[in-house]
Formats: structure tokens, sequence, C-alpha cells
């Protein structure tokens, strides 16, 4: 039936696709690959409706419609602190997608299937359906509707296998029956998977965020990949390859800039991991910057707010580290705008972003950018971390971990090794965030006790627009 | 058993064209990527829309429809979001 003809024509639509995804160097090649990937798909629909006609309109059409309707308007309206709630929940609709086709074709013609097609099917199902489920709840913690902490129960992990072998016996019974016993042994498969998923996810919390949503990134994909097995649609299997490299790249990118292993985030999470890391932290030797706390006391007693003018007023460098906390104290635009005012005053201003910024990897970017922060000052950790050393002035804006030198100076704690902006070798660092308390690793921050660190605890926001009216202040009176 | 092999060396193939071009995006595009490659795995569209071309039960019916919602939703919204956060992106 001219197969030869449908692979060229799939062929000509996936490379088409690579090359919209190998736009993707800079922002302006970036809007490029976007819209030649949408063009692909486009592309695809477009030769299922050519080689299929269109089946039962009445049901189709308005199906696409409203689907396409809401996508469009949610993304028209949502801010980019939510861009990772609405991705992960993206995700989910990807799985939804996924294990409805798997389980149509499993059901519909289930003697007809091959053996792969078959053992593909209920993979793209299990791997579908846990997607979703697993999505809905960082979906859910990302956009705080729920709790965003780590929800670990006892023997999380026993539970986790314990939901395997159930649903693998699920597997089993589907394969061997027919009909209505088939077809609730799915149903069943699909809910176990999904209770695989909820178990899964909710004990992946705040800072390892990045992780799960790139993880699921990658399982979304990978069902994709299966139903095209199913179906036997090679451009599904390649598109769905495709994602799944991405997410799994950028689930690597994310662990190793944490410095922990994928296993250690995924189910790694044990009950009550800040107070150990606290405690750690308490009992551990003060670090070499902490033993000159004693005769910095007098300096710190000091006004900070003063200090911290002076010493901006002073640098002829600055170098700022946003953290997740400037994005929850809604405190860009300011500190855009703090930034602006320092440039225009002749003083250098880059931004240092860690790699594990924000709630999924690049965000800190979307934010600042957002905020009309130019792109050419954003920097990543490997090309600024040498020029802290010469820099006069950090401004560290609610973040916490990624600027702890415990990570470098003690063993032991859940971010040793974790490879960290180096705030701590400026000339002085001033610390705007809400309180004292340490970063999600639960690690007391060294850098605190630092003589040459100003701490301004408080709303980032509120403390940002007092340093820039305190230095338009001065600017004035010149 | 051909089509076994076919299907497994698209995968590997894809997968691995995937990551040579994916490992050179630098961290800053990474969001969009993430948002752009979410669109991509809508493709299951064409899966959903598949069920509707042999003759369906109402049972069908439903979870087609369901299925294309679903993956409409992802592809439009995940194209246009990607494409609203790189406009922010200036230069």
């Amino acid at each position: 039936m001219g197969d030869w003809k449908n692979l060229l024509v799939e062929l000509a639509i996936i490379a088409i696709l690579i090359v919209g995804i190998a736009q993707f160097r800079s922002p302006r090649g970036a809007r490029r690959g976007n819209y030649v990937a949408a063009l692909a798909l486009a592309l695809a629909l477009a030769v299922v409706f050519i080689r299929e006609g269109l089946n039962l309109p009445a049901v189709v059409i308005p199906s696409l419609a409203a689907g396409a309707m809401v996508g469009w308007l949610v993304a028209a309206r949502v801010s980019m602190i939510q861009i990772p709630a609405l991705v992960a929940f993206q995700h989910g609709m990807g799985g939804v997608a996924a294990f409805l086709v798997a389980f149509v074709e499993l059901t519909r013609d289930s003697a007809g299937l091959s053996v792969t097609a078959t053992i593909s099917g209920y993979v793209g199902l299990i791997v579908g359906s846990a997607t979703f489920a697993g999505s809905m709840i960082a979906a859910g913690k990302l956009a705080n509707r729920l709790d965003q902490r780590p929800t670990v129960y006892r023997r999380h992990n026993a539970i986790l296998v314990l939901i395997l072998l159930v649903g693998t016996g699920l597997v089993l019974g589907a394969v061997f029956s027919a009909g209505a016993v088939q077809s609730a042994l799915i149903v069943a498969v699909i809910a176990s998977a999904m209770v695989l998923g909820v178990v899964f996810s909710i004990r992946i919390g705040g800072a390892d965020m990045p992780v799960l949503i790139s993880f699921l990134n990658a399982t979304a994909g990978l069902a994709a990949a299966f139903v095209g097995v199913v179906i036997e649609s090679r451009l599904l299997i390649a598109a769905g390859a495709t994602v799944c490299s991405s997410g799994s790249i950028l689930t690597y990118v994310m662990c190793t800039s944490m410095n922990r292993s994928l296993m250690n985030v995924l189910i790694g999470q044990r009950a009550a991991r800040g107070g150990r890391g606290a405690e750690v932290a308490k009992t551990a030797p003060a670090s070499a910057a902490a033993t000159s706390s004693a005769e910095a006391a007098p300096v710190a007693a000091a006004d900070p707010h003063r200090r911290a003018l002076d010493a901006l007023r002073a640098a002829r460098s600055v170098i700022i580290v946003p953290g997740y906390g400037m994005a929850q104290a809604h405190a860009q635009s300011e500190v855009a705008r703090l930034a602006g005012l320092l440039e225009k005053q002749g003083k250098q201003v880059r931004f240092a972003v860690h790699p594990v910024a924000g709630r999924m990897p690049g965000h800190m970017h979307v934010l600042l950018a957002e905020a009309e922060v130019e792109y050419d000052k954003l920097f990543e950790m490997k090309d600024i971390n040498d020029d802290f050393a010469d820099t006069d002035v950090v401004l560290v804006v609610g973040a916490c971990d990624v600027v702890n030198p415990a990570a470098i100076t003690r063993e032991g704690t859940p971010i040793s090794g974790m490879p960290i902006l180096r705030a701590h070798e400026a000339g002085t660092v001033i610390v705007c965030n809400l309180d004292e308390k340490p970063g999600y690793s639960g690690v007391d921050n060294p850098l605190y006790d630092d003589p040459k660190a100003v701490l301004l605890f408080g709303d980032a926001k509120a403390t940002i627009e007092g340093l820039t009216a305190g230095l338009e202040a001065v600017d004035v009176g010149d | 058993m051909s089509d076994l092999v076919l299907m497994a060396v698209v995968f590997v193939a894809s997968f691995l064209i995937g990551y040579v071009l994916i490992s050179k995006v630098p961290q800053r595009l990474h969001t969009p990527l993430m948002s752009m490659t979410n669109a991509i795995s809508a493709v299951t569209i064409v899966g959903a829309l598949l069920v509707f071309a042999l003759p369906t039960t109402t049972l069908e019916r439903v979870l087609g429809a369901v299925a294309l919602v679903a993956a409409a939703f992802n592809l439009v919204g995940g194209f246009a979001v990607t494409a609203r956060m790189l406009k922010m992106f200036k230069r």
C-alpha cells in the first residue's frame, strides 16, 4: 500500500522537526525553530486528514477546537512565575492523550495486535497514566495548591514496589483475558499506574521540582513513542523519542547542577530532611568564614540598610544573584529597576544565574526576561564564577543554597559538592532574603556570619525598593 | 519482525539525534525548550485522530474526544506559550 511513500512523508516531517529543534541556540533562532516545529506538527495533522479523511466531524472538530482554544487562552494569560505549573499540567495532558489512545487500541482489536504492539500498548498505557497523575501532583505543587514540601510516607519505597507488583499482576491478567473482563482489568492497570504516579511525585518538592518536571517531560515523550508503536506511526515514535531525549538531558543537567544522583532525588527523599540538615549544620565546626565573626560584631551592629547603600555607592562592579525567593516576593521588576539605576551610575551590573534557580530548567532566565533585564546581562554559572573575586558587591535576592559556601567547605551535608556561585569571594555580599532560615537543603549558610555579609531580611520587594530609593536620593543630592 | 527492527531503529536514531541537538541548547533557553518539546509530544493527537478512522463505539468516541481535547490543548498551548516566552527574550 505504498508504504515507502508513507515512510518518505514521515521522514520529511521528522526532518522538519529536527530543523526546528536545531535552531534552539539563540532566542532569535529559537523563535524561528518554534514555528518550524509547529509547522511539522501541522503537516502531521494534514497528512492524517488527507490519508484518512475527516471521520465523525461532529465529534472531532468541536474537540479539536475546544482543546486548541483553551490551550491558546491559557498560554496567552499565564504569568511567567506560573510557567512551571502550566508546563507540568501540559505534560499531564500529553499523558492523558497517550493512555486513552493506548486503551482504545488495546481493547478494540486485541486479537489483531502483534506481540510488539500489545507490549508497547501496555507500556504506553502505564507510562501515560503515571505521567498524567504525577504531573497533576507536580502542577498542584508548583501552582501552590498543594503542599510544596515533600510528603514522605513511612516505607515509601516499599509502597512503590507494592504498587508495581500489583500493577504487573493486573497487566498479566489483562493480557490473558478477553472481552469485558479484559477491559475492566485494563482500567485497573490505569488506576494503579495513576496511584504510582501520585506516590512517586508527592515526595519530591521545593528545589527538587526542576528534576521532577524534566523527568515528566521525558516520560510524556516516552508514552507518545510507545503509542506510536501501537498505531505503527514512525512519526510518533521519532517525535516521542526526541522529546524523551530532551527531557532526559534536562533531568541529567539538573541533577549534576545539584551534585545529586537521579535516584537520590527521585527515591532518596526521607522524612524530616530539613531537621537533619539543620542539626548537622549546628554541630559542625564553624567554617573559616565564621571564625572572624567576633571582631565583626561591632560592624554588624551598624544599620545594615546604610551599610548596603554605602557598599553599593562605592562599588564599581555588582553581580546580582537571583533565586526563587525573588520570584516569590514578586521582586523581579524592582530588581531590574535597581540594576538599571546602578548601571546609570556607571557601575558594571551583571546577573549570575544558577542552573537550578527557579522551579524548572531555565526558569530564572524567563522571569528576568519578563522584567526586561537584557539578555546579555545574564550569565551562567560557569561563565561568571571566576569573576566574583574581582567584584565589589554581590546582591543576593531570594537565594540561599546556591550561594552557600558550606557546599565547598563542609563534608556530609545534603549540598556538599554541589556547584555554587562563589558569591562569598566578592568584597561585600548583600543578602536580601525573607529570613535567616536556611534554604531548601536545610543547611545553615555560613555566609550569613561572614563580616563582609550585609543581611537585609524581610520582603525582598520592599528591601530592593528601599535600596533603589536610597541610591536615587543620593543621585538627586549630587 | 522487520517492523520491530525498523521501529527500534527509528526510536534509537531519534533519541540520539535529539541528544546531540539538545546538548547544545544553552541553559537560558531550557524553559522554552521544554515547553516546545512538550508541544511536540502532543503528536499523540495523530493517534487520537486514528481512533476515529475505524468504526467506533460510544465509549471509544468519548475517550477519543477527550484524547483530542487534551492533545489539542497541549499542542496549541505548548507552541503558543513558547512563542510568548521567546518574544520576551529581546535580541
